[in-house]
């Protein structure tokens, strides 16, 4: 069962990315060899979902590691109502998506969404953003939704890694006069450090598959232009029916994946910790 | 969420008393002496007020009357609480028919996966067979590519056998997407049942499936629990594979359904709200069943 639903997808998804196929019964599907692919490379639009992609990637994996790893280091100690800032702070991860997107499409809403009100308040004037009709502010809200949902995650991967840190290390460290800063860069840091890789490549990988909520809430607009590569692949594959299309994009997509996770498996044979 | 997000959320859970009890007497934590302070309590505070405040104010938007939604400037606490919203998203459209949908779909995904995973693990755990570590590298790989990237080659194989618009269709391919996880956590957990408990098993009579229902699977419990945990929220949130392979309205699920109250022109927010509270209760009722389970079937398995 697993080798159909799984397997054989993978081995189809390249098979049909060479054919012009057509989703018809009867309907002929000619080879067309690798022009699916050379076709990718002059699509403006695929290099705009391109950029949108990567600019996910590298906007919110640091900053949802650097709260996470925050959050971490606030809740690692004793602490009154530790447990339940633990529980709060996770709760977003178990939460859907799509109730995630909706919510902070009402949030970012042009008119009466929070988002603007608060602005209003801090800029002394009414502020009207149409959020989620605009290019950067739609990418915008996309970021926060999803760092927002995110750090719950890194934030339990770096608690189990801080929750191991042997607390005499920190300890001689700062009877040797070590300061704070030095404390965490020269000990407590190398400590969690295969934490920190691993947290890294998957979130990589996790970000560089964003899907739901950009099509939940922009959905790709305005004009595609924060369309990302998997929902630009959806578009093209069940709007306009490129299946071939599509299944090249996302070919591309899990050949870059599969190379992250070789790299992670390599980081994971060398620390079998996690 | 993946693999190693989910066994981190398994070593949270492992032995928390007794960490808890160490630290107390005289660990000292990671800023010194003095564990906590007034700044790392404010800290907190931000951190967790942030992470609910979106939730608690969906649930505070699914008790307002519609006029209080529409407001221009924003309502925080319901002015006049009322339930309409419940009513009408419960009894408008197919709601109800997608919430049953979607706990059918969830548990019957639950128990395949689960029965499966646990057949699989214990022949991975157990028997040796050729390229048995080929096989299991095979399913490890396939957890890096992601659900979404197969949609796809997945939809044409399902109208190729007929299984497109079938609750019957999305229950076989969640199950195979919880799969890979599910037979990598479980196989660690049944190698740590000692083979002489197996045997003396045996002794007693006890075939193979009996082994597995009576021995292996009440001691693996916690590790059980967490698949299940897992691939319940999986199977209740999934939206792509639901939006792409089920057509008809009355077998819809419940994450499609939600995005029936966003219309072209209006958007009953009010409804949707009240719906999305009405699908999030369950993953978090879920949840914090699995937690508790954790720790009680940790303890058991300490004893052995």
């Amino acid at each position: 069962m697993y080798a159909v639903f799984i397997v054989y997808p993978i081995y189809r998804q390249f098979d049909i990315s060479f054919f012009n196929w057509h989703i018809f019964p009867g309907a002929n599907s000619p080879f067309v060899g690798w022009s699916n692919y050379s076709r990718i490379f002059h699509d403006p639009e695929v290099r705009t979902a391109a950029f949108n992609t990567l600019l996910f990637v590298v906007i919110t994996v640091p900053i949802q590691m650097v709260l996470g790893l925050g959050a971490a280091a606030l809740l690692t100690d004793r602490l009154p109502g530790r447990g339940f800032w633990r529980a709060l702070i996770f709760i977003p991860v178990i939460t859907s998506w799509v109730v995630v997107s909706y919510i902070f499409a009402y949030i970012f809403a042009d008119q009466g969404g929070l988002a603007n009100e608060i602005l209003s308040i801090f800029a002394g004037h009414t502020v009207h953003i149409d959020w989620l009709a605009q290019t950067w502010t739609g990418n915008a809200v996309i970021w926060i939704l999803s760092i927002w949902k995110g750090v719950g995650w890194s934030f339990i991967m770096f608690l189990a890694a801080l929750d191991g840190v042997p607390r005499t290390l920190v300890e001689a460290s700062r009877v040797d006069g070590a300061k704070e800063p030095r404390v965490w860069r020269h000990v407590v840091l190398p400590n969690i450090r295969p934490t920190i890789m691993v947290v890294l490549v998957l979130l990589v990988i996790g970000a560089s598959q964003v899907f739901t909520q950009v099509y939940l809430t922009t959905g790709g607009g305005p004009y595609e232009s924060t369309q990302v590569l998997l929902s630009y692949a959806y578009l093209q594959a069940f709007t306009y029916l490129n299946f071939s299309y599509a299944a090249a994009i996302a070919s591309i997509m899990a050949v870059i994946v599969l190379f992250l996770s070789i790299f992670q498996i390599q980081i994971l044979r060398r620390n079998d910790s996690i | 969420m993946s693999l190693s997000g989910k066994l981190a959320v398994m070593d949270s859970n492992k032995y928390p008393a007794p960490k808890r009890k160490a630290r107390r007497s005289t660990e000292p934590g990671l800023f010194g002496v003095r564990t906590w302070n007034k700044t790392r309590l404010v800290a907190a505070c931000i951190f967790g007020a942030i992470s609910v405040f979106p939730l608690l104010y969906m649930v505070s938007l699914s008790f307002q009357p519609s006029t209080d939604i529409l407001e221009t400037t924003p309502v925080l606490i319901p002015s006049h609480p009322t339930i309409e919203n419940y009513v009408l998203a419960w009894t408008g459209g197919n709601f109800n028919e997608f919430f049953v949908n979607s706990m059918i779909v969830a548990i019957a995904t639950v128990i395949v996966t689960v029965c499966l995973a646990s057949l699989a693990a214990f022949a991975f755990a157990r028997y040796q067979f050729p390229f048995k570590e080929v096989i299991f590298y095979l399913f490890l790989a396939s957890l890096a590519v992601p659900s979404v990237d197969l949609i796809i080659p997945q939809y044409l194989l399902m109208t190729r056998l007929h299984l497109t618009n079938s609750l019957q269709g999305l229950v076989l391919i969640y199950a195979s997407e919880n799969l890979p996880f599910s037979i990598f956590l479980l196989r660690g957990f049944f190698e740590a049942v000692p083979k002489e408990l197996e045997e003396s098993f045996r002794l007693d009579g006890a075939r193979t499936l009996r082994v597995l229902t009576r021995l292996i699977a009440p001691l693996s419990a916690p590790a059980i629990a967490v698949v299940a945990m897992f691939t319940f929220n999986f199977a209740w949130e999934e939206f792509v594979i639901a939006l792409t392979l089920i057509n008809s309205p009355s077998r819809r699920t419940l994450p499609i359904g939600l995005t029936y109250f966003i219309g072209a022109h209006t958007t009953e927010w009010g409804p949707l709200f009240a719906g999305s509270v009405i699908a999030t209760v369950p993953s978090l009722i879920v949840y914090f069943i699995s937690q508790r389970y954790f720790k009680r079937g940790v303890s058991i398995g300490g004893i052995r």
